[in-house]
């Protein structure tokens, strides 16, 4: 059958049916399971390892045996496509595999201690020897220092996408822009270091009679040079995919670029803005680094955030794994399991939200 | 909406938010009980000129906010190098070539020297392990997957991202340590004839551990970038490829991989970024010594960031003052990585939108 004929007759053509000779799957897995048989011979006759090595020796075999069958039966370049599609099928397979035992692991190990008295008490007189103690006071402290880091965080970083968008222009613009895409990798310890020398060791004796001061808002300080740049970049996208006609639709209505900007703007690119905001919130909550420098890190429940060290969820769970007590383990998995829980509400809800809307892409 | 949107797409588009909101206070703004204030520019009247008006207040805050960025990167530098200082002149070693760390005792004796050493090769292990492992599987995503499972899996990749580092840290201390541990006494037996895998234990709270939990943790940032860039492959490209009867690897070799090596070249380097900087989970899963040895599978390793969250604890005002300074040359490095990075993305203007 030549090939025009094929065509007529309503094929589609594609590389895979152009060529006439085709590997059919049973050789295919006879290749891997001859591959997984010499693996397991080699390994367990010379006793060099267990199945993990009979399974990487087996994966390369399989690759070798690949190349030499498919070279005979399709050729040396088909075979190399197969080769490069079994390895990148490998990759997935090996990503996926850490993610499972992290959820996992989670849920096994954070099962023990979901109970009301980890949500409802502190640690607070909780010694060694207790096998009680709850995370009130840490997850108080995420929700302040959070809450707080929101709060300043969201009108600074919406203004400053609104001037990268519809006012900036020229060298200005593009340096600030420039500069919030390198802040977004400034490493979170050095912002915790940075509001440790500005916040705590220079501003804060201040008001506290010369001694330098811990507290969750200096946490909350951190967490926003740590939002900022997220939200700025996140805003700025959307803004920038409003379209062009409604903002010159209110100018030839005469509304002021200010009003166009506030009622016409920013409610088109709302729903966007808030799934970057929620993405922001939910990488800054499950930050530990700055809070570990910066909020002291208190045992017992501490509503203020402007006096006295604070907990958080995820320093919480850094300083119950380096804990002695053997119930502390238990401790730190229940509060990852509730820091991730919350985390990944947040950045569900967040990307759920930004499929409905109509702007995103 | 596809690159350049037709005037019709856009009035379709955000149509319905404008009905919604903004007609009804146009129509308001025509109607003539609102003439007793003079209108905003309609009527034929410009405006009046105003010394302060909402336009200029509110230019001015949006200018202020965009300035803050520049203002903050700023203050970084000279706040960390005003605590800084004081600690490196109190310093009795060479800061850049020592390598021990005792900054609180009386005659403060530190050095950068095996952190540093200690941050960049945990980080260049975490890229080899992982950067092979995110293109394939960006390439999966973008040319190999089915729609229906490439959506999904893209996004538990993107959740991957979400998940804090406390949590990998406390994954790889607890649950990755036993196989890392038999790995490398396995690596050990066998091939301690390379100087990487010799020595004679103890193993498992290694280099070889954080490496890998920082490969899972940059895995995700990669990978989504580069699927991006992949994504953007013309497909005109790929099509002439095909047409010329390449294989899929051959039209991937020679229309994807070269279009999207500069996203791919950026990509890495944020990774780079990411890996250089992260503290918790390598202060739960390195061995904190200070030295400089390419045994990667003996317990020891260390990074600049691991030891300011392992030893502020016990820091009095110069060891806060070292691990400022520390936090200093740390800051110094991940602003050089990601500002290589971001000018290869801003060269090639197209992926700016992908780099997140």
């Amino acid at each position: 059958m030549s090939l025009l004929e094929r065509e007529s007759a309503g094929v589609v053509m594609t590389p895979d049916n152009i060529r006439t000779k085709h590997m059919p799957l049973l050789v295919n897995l006879g290749i891997a399971l001859a591959a997984l048989a010499v693996a397991a011979a080699v390994v367990f006759g010379a006793s060099i390892g267990n199945w993990v090595l009979v399974v990487a020796l087996g994966v390369v075999f399989y690759l070798v045996g690949l190349q030499i069958v498919a070279g005979r039966i399709e050729g040396r370049r088909a075979a190399r496509d197969r080769m490069w599609k079994t390895l990148i099928y490998a990759a997935c397979v090996l990503a996926i595999l850490p993610l499972a035992s992290v959820v996992w692991t989670l849920v096994s190990k954070g099962a023990s201690r979901l109970d009301g008295d980890f949500f409802g008490s502190s640690m607070n007189n909780i010694g060694a020897r207790d096998p009680d103690g709850g995370a009130y006071h840490a997850i108080i402290g995420t929700l302040e220092q959070v809450g707080i880091a929101t709060l300043i965080a969201v009108p600074l970083g919406v203004l400053g996408a609104i001037y990268l968008v519809e006012y900036g222009r020229g060298k200005f613009a593009t340096t600030v822009r420039f500069f919030v895409d390198v802040m977004t990798g400034i490493p979170s310890i050095v912002a915790g270091l940075f509001i440790l020398s500005f916040w705590v060791l220079i501003v804060s004796p201040w008001f506290n009679n010369g001694t330098p001061r811990f507290s969750g808002f200096a946490a909350s300080l951190a967490l926003t040079v740590l939002m900022l740049p997220t939200i700025v970049r996140s805003t700025e996208e959307m803004l920038r995919l409003v379209p062009g006609p409604l903002r010159e639709g209110a100018y030839a209505l005469g509304v002021p670029q200010w009003k166009t900007i506030l009622k016409v703007v920013l409610p088109t690119a709302l729903p966007g803005i808030v799934t970057g905001v929620m993405l922001a919130v939910a990488r800054a909550a499950g930050e530990t680094a700055p809070v570990l420098l910066v909020a002291g890190g208190a045992a017992s429940i501490n509503f203020d955030p402007f006096a006295g060290g604070q907990q958080s969820l995820s320093l919480f769970v850094y300083q119950q794994a380096g804990d002695a007590s053997r119930y502390a383990p238990a401790r730190a998995w229940t509060a990852a399991l509730t820091l991730v829980a919350i985390v990944l509400v947040l950045t569900i809800a967040a990307k759920l939200l930004a499929r409905r809307t109509s702007l995103s892409k | 909406m596809g690159e350049h949107p037709s005037r019709s797409e856009n009035a379709s588009a955000g149509g319905r938010g404008v009905t919604r909101r903004h007609s009804p206070a146009a129509g308001t703004g025509v109607s003539p009980g609102s003439y007793d204030e003079p209108p905003f520019g309609g009527g034929g009247a410009l405006p009046k000129k105003a010394r302060f008006s909402m336009e200029s207040g509110f230019r001015g805050l949006s200018v202020a906010a965009g300035a803050m960025v520049l203002v903050i990167i700023v203050a970084i530098a000279v706040f960390l190098i005003s605590k800084a200082l004081p600690a490196i002149n109190a310093d009795t070693e060479n800061f850049l070539t020592f390598k021990q760390w005792f900054p609180n005792e009386t005659s403060p004796k530190f050095g950068i020297a095996a952190l540093a050493f200690g941050t960049v090769l945990t980080s260049v292990i975490a890229l080899i392990v992982a950067v092979p492992i995110a293109l394939g599987i960006a390439l999966f995503l973008s040319h190999y997957a089915p729609k229906r499972l490439a959506t999904p899996l893209g996004f538990i990749i993107d959740l991957l991202a979400a998940v804090p580092s406390v949590v990998f840290g406390l994954w790889g201390r607890d649950v990755l340590m036993e196989p890392v541990r038999n790995f490398s006494a396995w690596l050990n037996e066998y091939f301690n004839w390379i100087p990487l895998f010799g020595g004679d234990g103890p193993f498992g709270r290694s280099i070889l551990l954080g490496s890998l939990v920082l490969a899972i943790m940059v895995l995700p940032i990669v990978t989504s970038l580069s699927r991006e860039v992949f994504q953007q492959t013309p497909g005109m490209n790929e099509e002439a490829a095909l047409a010329l009867g390449a294989t899929k690897w051959e039209m991937i070799r020679t229309a994807v991989l070269p279009y999207g090596k500069p996203g791919v070249v950026a990509a890495v380097m944020l990774g780079l970024g990411r890996a250089l900087g992260e503290t918790i989970a390598l202060a739960l899963t390195l061995g904190v010594v200070f030295t400089i040895s390419f045994n990667i599978i003996e317990n020891g390793g260390n990074s600049i960031a691991a030891n300011i969250a392992n030893s502020f604890g016990e820091a009095n005002a110069t060891g806060r003052g070292a691990l400022i300074a520390s936090g200093l040359v740390l800051f110094a490095i991940t602003l050089v990585v990601n500002m290589a990075a971001r000018a290869i993305i801003y060269r090639r203007r197209e992926f700016r939108d992908s780099a997140a």
